[in-house]
């Protein structure tokens, strides 16, 4: 027995995968074409599975701030900020995202995977205690391994849970880290985060809100969740992701505690990674200039969201949560939404194929994520897509393939 | 404070809607391998475990809880404190 002998149950099931003619889990982009369109197959498709939700990567103002500073400060800082120093436009990056949440401190990270690695496992160590939704994001789970703290999973969004664990540890829960998110990355659904935030101070616990897909698109800012239910002020701290709604690469913390600013001296995720490259920073502080600039961005996004939202309810389509960017359809198991999804490729649709054990309750889901950059020909086209998949449900799949448990296969 | 041996009967009435008809649970059963129970399943036992002996098992002990024993030992080791 090798060490590569465990890959063969990934080999089988990739092969199984491949048997079906694409890979949905290594497709290639041939060329990018604009924030809603690429080239699959030789063929131009619609993209409503990017998470680009104000479609700003292509935006004039921050390509020419990228090029600009590609050629004034190079490719790349070729190590950590702790050991090379900060580039100024490091700085200037953190003060942009500090005043756009008005918050007095924060701390850029190379990615926004790194920015929860970051954060949480400096924040919660041996001894301390971190509470998290179960269906929190891969980073959530990995950044709380590596503090080394007790880890203890309450039921998604339900605030009773959470605070029936908070009593459960006494006194411990002032040394409590509780961990939600604005908006879960699969389904599209939001944390009731003022019912937390009540819990959270009845327990003297720290709450921390990852904002990775709720940045740009929710309160009157775009700020997120905690600004669109007004308790901005009774979060401890913030992380998110520059890889969505701006576009680019990175994550960041923001807080009001002056204890944060520390966080650089012990967080091993910011101190033993190249620090991010001059360009992805220029970029980024042109397009926190841009949403912030320019808030009918997010309306447009929730014009369209609610267009495609209704095409789908229309269509029969169960969906993952209220209308939101983030607009999953759930299908009755896997074999099925492999076979729409390619079929959707085929008729020039990308989105994404989300399958067990990456999604809560075992579901499979042909998720969609909406960009205020869509055109409305685009959605009435998806939706025309989506329709017309009522052929692959009733005729691809025979009957043995749809078990009644095959949500927990 | 409950012991091992007055927790193991309960674990035992707590685990029983989760093994086949005709399965007897024992304390060297396998949690996983002999139940069959896939990850869904298992957070549904947990959670139905933890709201019974009013515990939280972390998720850093689950890596060494393969039997109902293992299991059993934890939640006694839990209600200690």
């Amino acid at each position: 027995m090798s060490l590569f002998d465990k890959f063969l149950p990934i080999q089988e099931a990739r092969n199984e995968l491949l048997k079906s003619g694409v890979n949905p889990f290594h497709i290639t982009v041939e060329k990018i074409i604009s924030p809603t369109e690429a080239i699959f197959n030789g063929r131009k498709t619609i993209l409503v599975g990017t998470n680009n939700y104000l479609g700003l990567t292509f935006h004039p103002d921050s390509i020419l701030a990228g090029q600009q500073a590609l050629a004034q400060e190079g490719t790349g800082t070729t190590g950590s900020r702790m050991a090379n120093g900060s580039f100024a436009s490091h700085k200037e990056l953190e003060k942009a995202i500090a005043d756009f949440y008005g918050a007095p401190y924060a701390i850029v990270f190379s990615t926004g995977y790194q920015a929860n690695l970051g954060v949480l496992s400096a924040l919660a160590g041996p001894g301390d205690t971190i509470l998290i939704d179960g269906d929190s994001h891969a980073s959530i789970y990995d950044g709380c391994r590596l503090g080394g703290a007790e880890i203890i999973r309450f039921k998604h969004n339900d605030v009773t849970d959470l605070e029936k664990r908070l009593r459960r540890l006494g006194d411990r829960s002032y040394r409590t880290l509780i961990v939600v998110e604005g908006i879960y990355s699969m389904l599209g659904d939001r944390a009731p985060l003022a019912e937390i935030v009540e819990v959270k101070k009845r327990h003297g616990a720290t709450l921390i809100v990852d904002e990775a897909h709720s940045l740009g698109v929710l309160g009157q800012h775009g700020r997120g969740l905690a600004e669109e239910t007004g308790v901005e002020q009774d979060v401890d701290c913030i992380v998110g992701t520059f890889s969505k709604s701006l576009g680019s690469t990175g994550g960041f913390g923001i807080s009001f505690h002056p204890e944060f600013e520390l966080i650089r001296y012990t967080s091993r995720p910011y101190i033993f990674t190249a620090s991010p490259c001059p360009s992805v920073v220029a970029s980024t502080r042109a397009t926190i200039r841009v949403i912030q600039a320019h808030p009918e961005l997010r309306q447009q996004l929730w014009t369209n969201s609610r267009h495609l939202y209704e095409g789908l309810t229309k269509s029969g389509y169960i969906l993952g949560a209220e209308v939101g960017p983030i607009i999953a359809a759930m299908i009755p198991n896997k074999e099925l939404a492999l076979a729409m999804w390619q079929q959707l490729l085929e008729n020039g649709i990308y989105v994404n194929l989300m399958i067990p054990p990456a999604t809560p309750n075992g579901e499979c889901l042909l998720r969609c994520s909406v960009s205020a950059a869509h055109t409305q020909k685009q959605i009435e086209k998806i939706i025309s897509a989506f329709a017309d998949l009522s052929h692959v449900t009733q005729t691809s799949i025979s009957p043995a393939h749809v078990q009644p448990d095959a949500t927990l296969n | 404070m409950m012991s091992y041996s007055e927790i193991l009967p309960q674990l035992f009435d707590t685990l029983k809607p989760f093994t086949k008809q005709g399965f007897r649970l024992k304390e060297q059963t396998e949690l996983v391998a002999e139940l069959g129970l896939d990850s869904l399943q298992v957070m549904q036992v947990l959670l139905k475990i933890e709201d019974h002996f009013d515990i939280s098992i972390p998720l850093n002990n689950l890596p060494n809880i393969r039997t109902v024993k293992d299991l059993g030992e934890e939640i006694e080791k839990l209600l200690k404190g």
